[in-house]
């Protein structure tokens, strides 16, 4: 037998007793926590905490966090309700209110009101009869500009939607698709907020009218063309674009020395709410572990970690909210928002009409 | 010889039982593993949408089939792929056989190289094409030239994804193919170009249609370039699979699209099997090592300095672009990212991926995906090529052609079907002990193997089906068993087809993406996963690391495939 042979075979070997190893694997009953010392969180791929505080509560509570990530938010809520019959994990973290409607209307949670509840401030409790979920953190999607262009040319940044249609904004904005990105799917369900389902279309058409560029990702609209981020490195050509409140200070982040105010600003009349919700997973095989993990993520230990995990803020108003937020973050008074159940009903349309407006 | 064959194939009506009960064992384990992690999946999330709340919903049929949006989709989805195979077979044939004939210093890394964007995220290379051809890249600086957002920079990249795949699979079979054939047509008088067409391309008629059939189901499918390149006007009907899918969950609509997917892709494999069925042919194949030489006259050495200066400028401009960004810091040319991947690993957050655990993960789950590929995709290969009977009605007509055709047809549908399809599928199916994948390690490598089987058996056929018959006759007389005869006639043969296959199946499971990031365990995230992370988050210091891994990746895959390559050289003596 020449030296390849006996290594193809030993390869083959190899292949069958993996082959076989994994059939006993999975007979341990991998996806779900059937063992009642681990509790599972199903989440979307920006879930992220401390490992520290991950750990303090697995030493408190006697459980092990397992985390399962699938996708971005849209997927992963589309999994959950997919696999409500046999759901994947204990509690679900990562629904927001553009989403909500459709989650609830599956019936995809369990009624558990977590503790620490009252320290969230009445208008994120979009669910407060029912607790089928906690509200844990919101942010805000808005325009965001390039100060230096904006010094540079002398004009004063946008403020509100209405700027946006002024001429000395022309051909300035980049946004994302609605149909294939979060933020640009935000940034238009505001305008519907601001504007009314009469009104939305025409002010779309005036955007469209003042040269706003589509593009598909997020990634594409930060990192590539807008002017202001870092990563571009100043080569995008457009100095206005739709991200979110927290981008400013994420451009500070990691800089020596901290400048004295971000590179970045936010157009705060332009901003949509997005409230992020957890609960726990009807049929979840550890249920009183799911229970301790939706309390622990609303303690105040965890909604402190959150800011600079996720760049969201805290659900709790009595969480403490980090120094790069409150020096180079911006205060949103007045977002829009609209009820799920609204954004639910008309989804599908809206981004429909908002297609065949915009894009063509 | 002519008495030999018949008494051969006397021997073998004996006992036409024994070879059948071989080629189904043989073809039991593909068959399993394309029914439980394939079909089952598949099938059941395109059933659960056609048959919403109880009742068939058929009528959504006509409602999607009419609808000129679709339709319009389904024509550019048709025509984009058809161009970008087209214009890959131009570019990349010529680079198949200055691979193959050629020795040139270099040539080992440089085809490792040119498989490196197979690996890459499509939002990687997405951005270095854009700082090549979009606002403000090279082209627009120089001559003020911008292809992005038209179809040609979705081309270009198409190609640049795929030229790897004309490379290897006509590359394998063409430095296998004896030039004494087209020379002694050139001794009988024949010029250069009528030996050429009349010898070598009918002998490597499979191979290049092989890599075409590739290359269409790849771009036909293609995600991530469209998106990123051609911005939101336009869209492939996998883009309209993913939005109705994974955006709206409009399961109907996803599995009427599924199915217009699936049709087209069954259309297009009846005439591949058509077409390829009427050139096969045995080949006198010899040893790679000895068929390449350096290159002879003014048209040779044209020929590969044009095959070195169109790869430089398609794929490693491109490569070499990521490189640049992942050294340019914010203070000049540096380590500064690298060194913040290091650092950001030590930090107290789950967030943060160690590079070397991110690599290591990469490759366990790309070496557990190319075992269980080459296993499979091996044995669907041997079973196909199992000597035939001969004898009697021709086998295209009869029940057992008609199966092995079918079954060579269905192990290339995974090219052909969206991967939010197969997920989905695999989240409602594989959900129950002892199947209960779904938060198992071995999901990833799973899914991956199943876009990697059709490269090991695509690659794997032209060789093994240009074994001349005789040799395993010959053996068989003189006494060898089965197993015998494919290890002593077949293996050697296409001993560097499965090495050539197996790098394939892991630079695929390398850059896999769209599989992984399906139920990744975020314990165990890969490079790509990894990469993807970091662009979604703001700042400089994010970007910066993204781009490194990606240059981490780019290395890691380059290194494996030139470990591959090393395999099959330090071996080539005993052919």
């Amino acid at each position: 037998m020449s030296t390849t042979s006996r290594i193809t075979a030993a390869a083959l070997a190899a292949a069958a007793g993996m082959t076989a190893l994994s059939a006993c694997g999975t007979t341990g009953g991998g996806g779900g926590s059937a063992d009642a010392k681990t509790v599972t969180l199903v989440s979307h791929d920006s879930f992220n905490a401390s490992k520290s505080v991950l750990a303090a509560f697995e030493k408190a509570s006697g459980y092990k966090v397992k985390v399962l990530k699938g996708g971005d938010a849209g997927k992963a809520v589309n999994q959950a309700i997919l696999s409500k019959d046999n759901p994947q994990g204990d509690v679900f973290f990562g629904i927001d209110n553009t989403l909500l409607s459709r989650g609830l209307k599956a019936g995809i949670f369990s009624p558990y009101q977590a503790k620490g509840l009252d320290s969230v401030p009445a208008d994120l409790q979009l669910d407060k009869d029912a607790h089928r979920v906690t509200p844990l953190d919101y942010g805000d999607i808005c325009v965001n500009y390039d100060r230096a262009y904006f010094t540079q040319h002398k004009i004063a940044p946008p403020q509100t939607f209405d700027d946006l249609l002024k001429p000395q904004y022309k051909g300035l904005l980049v946004t994302e698709n609605s149909a294939a990105s979060s933020p640009g799917l935000a940034f238009q369900l505001g305008t519907v907020a601001k504007y009314g389902d009469a009104g939305w279309q025409d002010y779309w058409k005036k955007l469209k009218a003042n040269g706003v560029e589509v593009v598909d990702s997020w990634e594409q609209a930060y990192n590539e063309r807008f002017s202001g981020s870092a990563a571009g490195k100043g080569k995008g050509d457009k100095p206005l674009v739709v991200s979110y409140a927290s981008s400013p200070p994420a451009e500070v982040m990691g800089k020596n020395p901290a400048p004295k105010e971000a590179p970045t600003g936010v157009a705060t009349g332009t901003c949509f709410r997005q409230i992020e919700f957890g609960g726990l997973l009807k049929g979840a095989k550890n249920e009183k572990g799911g229970k301790e993990l939706l309390d622990f993520l609303l303690s105040k230990q965890f909604q402190e970690d959150m800011p600079l995990q996720m760049f969201v803020n805290p659900a709790r108003k009595d969480a403490k909210v980090p120094e790069l937020f409150t020096k180079y973050g911006a205060t949103i008074d007045k977002p829009t928002t609209l009820a799920p159940e609204t954004i639910s009903k008309n989804l599908e349309q809206w981004i429909k009409q908002w297609s065949s407006l915009v894009l063509k | 010889m002519v008495l030999a064959r018949s008494e051969v194939a006397r021997a073998r009506l004996g006992r036409p039982a024994r070879g059948t009960a071989v080629r189904l064992g043989l073809m039991a384990v593909p068959l399993a593993f394309f029914a439980l992690f394939f079909a089952y999946p598949v099938v059941a999330i395109v059933g659960r949408g056609l048959k919403d709340g109880g009742r068939w919903q058929l009528g959504r049929l006509g409602a999607v089939l009419s609808d000129p949006d679709i339709l319009h989709v389904l024509w550019f989805t048709l025509w984009q792929a058809a161009a970008s195979t087209g214009l890959t077979l131009l570019i990349a044939l010529p680079g198949a056989y200055v691979f193959a004939r050629f020795d040139f210093p270099g040539k080992q890394l440089l085809r490792a190289v040119v498989a490196v964007p197979f690996v890459l995220p499509t939002v990687v290379v997405g951005s270095a094409f854009l700082a090549l051809v979009g606002r403000g890249g090279l082209l627009d600086d120089l001559w003020g030239v911008r292809l992005d957002t038209s179809v040609w920079a979705i081309l270009l990249a198409h190609v640049f994804f795929n030229y790897a795949v004309v490379v290897r699979t006509v590359g394998g079979l063409w430095s296998q193919l004896d030039p004494r054939q087209e020379e002694a047509a050139r001794v009988l008088g024949a010029g250069r170009f009528a030996a050429w067409r009349r010898v070598t391309l009918p002998a490597l008629a499979p191979a290049v249609a092989a890599a075409a059939l590739m290359v269409f189901l790849f771009t036909f499918t293609s995600f991530g370039v469209v998106q990123i390149l051609g911005g939101p006007t336009f869209s492939t009907l996998e883009v309209e699979i993913y939005r109705q899918t994974a955006e709206f969950l409009d399961l109907p609509t996803a599995a009427v699209l599924t199915l217009i997917q699936f049709a087209a892709v069954l259309g297009l494999l009846a005439v591949h099997a058509w077409t390829v069925r009427r050139r096969e042919s045995t080949l006198r194949l010899v040893d790679a090592t000895h068929t390449a030489r350096r290159p002879r006259g003014g048209v040779q050495w044209a020929l590969l300095w044009g095959t070195l200066a169109v790869i430089a400028v398609l794929l490693v401009l491109p490569l070499a672009v990521l490189v640049e960004r992942s050294f340019a810091g914010p203070d000049g040319y540096g380590l500064v990212f690298y060194r913040a991947l290091r650092s950001a690993a030590a930090a107290d957050s789950t967030f943060a991926v160690a590079p070397l655990d991110a690599v290591w993960n990469s490759l366990a789950y790309g070496a557990a995906a190319t075992v269980i590929a080459v296993l499979v995709g091996g044995l669907a290969a041997v079973a196909l090529t199992r000597p035939q009977l001969r004898t009697g009605p021709s086998r295209r007509t009869s029940m057992a052609g008609r199966f092995v055709s079918g079954f060579d047809a269905l192990l290339m549908l995974p090219l052909g079907v969206s991967a939010v399809t197969v997920g989905f599928g695999f989240l409602i199916t594989l959900d129950k002990p002892p199947l209960d994948l779904r938060g198992s390690w071995w999901l990833v490598p799973l899914a991956q193997a199943l876009v990697g089987v059709p490269f090991v058996v695509r690659t794997m056929l032209p060789v093994l089906r240009a074994v001349d018959g005789r040799l395993r006759e010959a053996a068989a007389v003189l006494g060898a068993s089965p197993w015998r005869v494919w290890r002593e006639v077949d293996l050697p043969m296409v001993r560097r087809a499965l090495l050539i296959a197996a790098g394939f199946a892991f630079a695929v499971s390398l850059g896999e993406f769209g599989a992984t990031v399906f139920i990744a365990r975020p314990d165990h995230p890969t490079l790509p996963v990894a990469v993807a992370r970091l662009l979604g988050r703001a700042g400089e210091l994010n970007y910066g690391q993204a781009m490194a891994l990606s240059t981490i990746l780019m290395v890691v895959c380059a290194g494996a495939l030139l470990a591959l390559e090393r395999i099959r050289t330090d071996h080539s003596g005993e052919f």
